[in-house]
């Protein structure tokens, strides 16, 4: 009995040693580098674009269009547009910064972070979650900026000398937000150029007409994939990679201190910094597989974005929406633990409060519904792991929307308590940030490589060698 | 060759190889044979060819630290001369003393990180003499397609060891596919 126990765990150890010998390839067989160069390059040189990309870009422009006239009549009357009051301040458009911060940190997290731990399988999505962090930043930083109630006057926020006797409190986390929101967004945008550089210059050296190969020549900088230019690149990669890690994680940590720093019972918690950079990635994840899905099939990348990159993907968003389900359940032991009335009532209160609803939808889709992806069926089929994802987006909004509005609206003077109630405005800016953010991302699918090209050679190459 | 181009001095010799492996034992013999001024070109940077070219580490690493110490001291500078010294003020009831300092340490954080992105962002590119919009081997049409498929090793004429045809013979010594001597444009 024990010897055969002993043999059946030997003939599994190398059964499974087999099947680590000849990983999942992460590009499929037949890809050249010429190939792979042909078809992400096409994409953008050909010109020639999928029905859905025009159906999707023209319904995210409408909503563009909309978000501008929302922005336009904010200006001329103010805030008051919005469903926002005392107690309830902050409203939808803190909870749309929040959501729109936490996705843009799964594109760092894809490219810095996985790229320090030598995932591999990294290099065909991490173009792609770069952009995203990019247009969801700037998505997210649109709307603090809108919430200053004059706008125009943003540039308060920074340190400057000016006659005003105007200075900023250094020790308050709505500053710290202001440099950790605009530091992300500029390191960002050096990660995601310099990423570019090689695969603007395949642009280049493969465009027809003229036009495009001036604008791709200027924007390449005159890259000739040198040794010695690859000797440099590949250590500013690897350090702007390791400058990011620490920062992505410091973001919404800040973010979450703007909360935590707070005595407005359910926010005053120090589970917040973890909890928040969990709930971020979540939702990030959730965001790039909701546009990989649709992009993939529409334009053949399957060759390049695997079943395997797809089960990865849902293995990270079902690990960390564990995190976040552990920190609801922390965060109603703490308020229990506290012994304090103000906090306990405030967990009550989400569960069975005028906001019981949305608390309720939030478990569902947010901790319920992802639990799908213990199932490999759910991870490795399109369909079943598209709508995972939108679950999870919407949850992770919800999730903000509790914590911003349902923690403001009863605090410790019930006197004080009011129902915060969004109106049209709050909606068509909420929606037209959804618009704004789709059509910059089909701009970027349309005028550049939306995979990163050197970096599947390099993954090719690696496979030409395991297979030799 | 015409005769305008004999005229003309050659600005290097380019020799084309099939494969980046190829590549990597035909730079291990030019330096080997102890070239300065040549340069491998690929699709995608190839593991080890800075040993098999004889480059040392990349120094932008020191670069960089220089820059984020830079920003450190921009923050450090930036919150504690006006907030601490020159007008040590209660504001948000938040009092001037040891205690708080940990208050200004997100932002120290921040420019940290952000001025080391600076330098790393502007200095891959100075060390890498670009942006320069213009280089003779783009003269070389096949070249084009370094960017795709195509792996070249460059010997300029500046190296002192340079000869039209030694270095010609050389490199088709080396086993490469196509071997061009080119010339600077102007």
């Amino acid at each position: 009995m024990i010897i055969s126990e002993q043999t059946q765990a030997k003939e599994e150890t190398r059964a499974r040693a087999e099947r680590d010998e000849r990983p999942e390839p992460l590009v499929r067989p037949g890809e050249t580098f010429r190939s792979v160069t042909d078809k992400i390059g096409g994409i953008v040189l050909a010109g020639r674009h999928p029905l859905g990309w025009w159906i999707s870009f023209g319904i995210a422009f409408l909503l563009v269009m909309g978000l501008f006239y929302a922005i336009a009549v904010l200006l001329a009357i103010g805030v008051g547009i919005w469903g926002i009051n005392i107690p309830v301040a902050w409203g939808f458009a803190i909870t749309n910064f929040v959501w729109w911060i936490g996705i843009g940190h799964a594109g760092t997290l894809i490219s810095a972070i996985l790229l320090l731990l030598f995932q591999k399988w990294r290099n065909s999505i991490n173009r792609l979650a770069e952009a995203m962090t990019l247009f969801a930043v700037a998505c997210a930083a649109m709307f603090p900026l809108l919430h200053l109630g004059r706008p125009w006057a943003f540039f308060w926020l920074l340190p400057y000398p000016n006659g005003m006797e105007l200075w900023p409190q250094f020790r308050s986390a709505l500053v710290w937000d202001v440099f950790a929101v605009s530091t992300y967004f500029t390191v960002s945008v050096f990660f995601w150029y310099t990423g570019l550089v090689p695969d603007v210059a395949t642009l280049r050296d493969r465009a027809k007409n003229r036009f495009s190969q001036v604008i791709f020549g200027i924007m390449a900088l005159g890259w000739r994939g040198s040794a010695n230019h690859w000797r440099n690149y590949e250590s500013a990669y690897l350090l702007l990679a390791g400058l990011s890690t620490p920062l992505v994680l410091s973001v919404h940590s800040v973010v979450s201190f703007d909360f935590s720093t707070a005595i407005v019972p359910g926010w005053h918690s120090t589970i917040f910094p973890p909890y928040f950079v969990a709930g971020a990635v979540y939702s990030g994840f959730a965001m790039v597989l909701n546009i990989m899905i649709p992009l993939r099939k529409w334009y053949g990348l399957e060759s390049v974005v695997t079943e395997k990159h797809l089960d990865n993907m849902g293995k990270v968003m079902l690990v960390t929406g564990l995190i976040v389900a552990y920190g609801y359940i922390f965060d109603m032991f703490t308020a229990w633990y506290s012994g304090d009335a103000a906090e306990q009532y405030s967990v009550v209160n989400r569960a069975i409060g005028p906001y019981a609803p949305v608390f309720w939808l939030l478990m569902l889709v947010n901790v319920v519904l992802p639990q799908s992806l213990w199932w490999p069926y759910v991870r490795k089929n399109p369909v079943p792991l598209f709508f995972a994802a939108l679950s999870i987006n919407l949850g992770m909004w919800l999730e903000r929307f509790v914590i911003v509005v349902v923690s403001l609206h009863r605090d410790f003077v019930p006197s004080s308590w009011r129902m915060f109630i969004p109106t049209g405005w709050d909606w068509l800016t909420l929606f037209g940030s959804l618009g704004l953010f789709f059509a910059l991302i089909f701009l970027f699918v349309r005028f550049l490589p939306m995979v990163s090209i050197f970096e599947v050679r390099e993954l090719i190459a690696e496979e030409k060698e395991g297979a030799a | 060759m015409t005769a305008a181009a004999a005229r003309r001095q050659s600005f290097a010799v380019v020799a084309e190889f099939g494969s980046a492996a190829e590549l990597y034992h035909a730079a291990e013999r030019v330096r080997d044979a102890g070239y300065r001024f040549w340069d491998v070109h690929s699709p995608f940077p190839i593991h080890g060819m800075n040993k098999a070219m004889g480059l040392g580490k990349s120094p932008l690493g020191y670069i960089i630290f220089c820059g984020g110490l830079t920003g450190f001291l921009t923050a450090v500078g930036l919150e504690f001369i006006p907030s601490s010294i020159l007008y040590p003020l209660i504001v948000h009831g938040k009092p001037v003393d040891f205690f708080t300092v940990p208050a200004f340490f997100p932002i120290m954080f921040e420019l940290t990180i952000l001025f080391s992105a600076f330098t790393a962002f502007f200095g891959v590119f100075i060390l890498n003499r670009l942006p320069r919009l213009h280089h003779p081997l783009f003269d070389y049409l096949p070249f084009r397609r370094v960017t795709n498929d195509a792996f070249f090793l460059v010997i300029e004429s500046g190296d002192p060891k340079y000869s039209e045809t030694g270095t010609r013979d050389f490199l088709q010594g080396l086993g490469s596919k196509e071997v061009k001597v080119i010339y600077a444009n102007d």
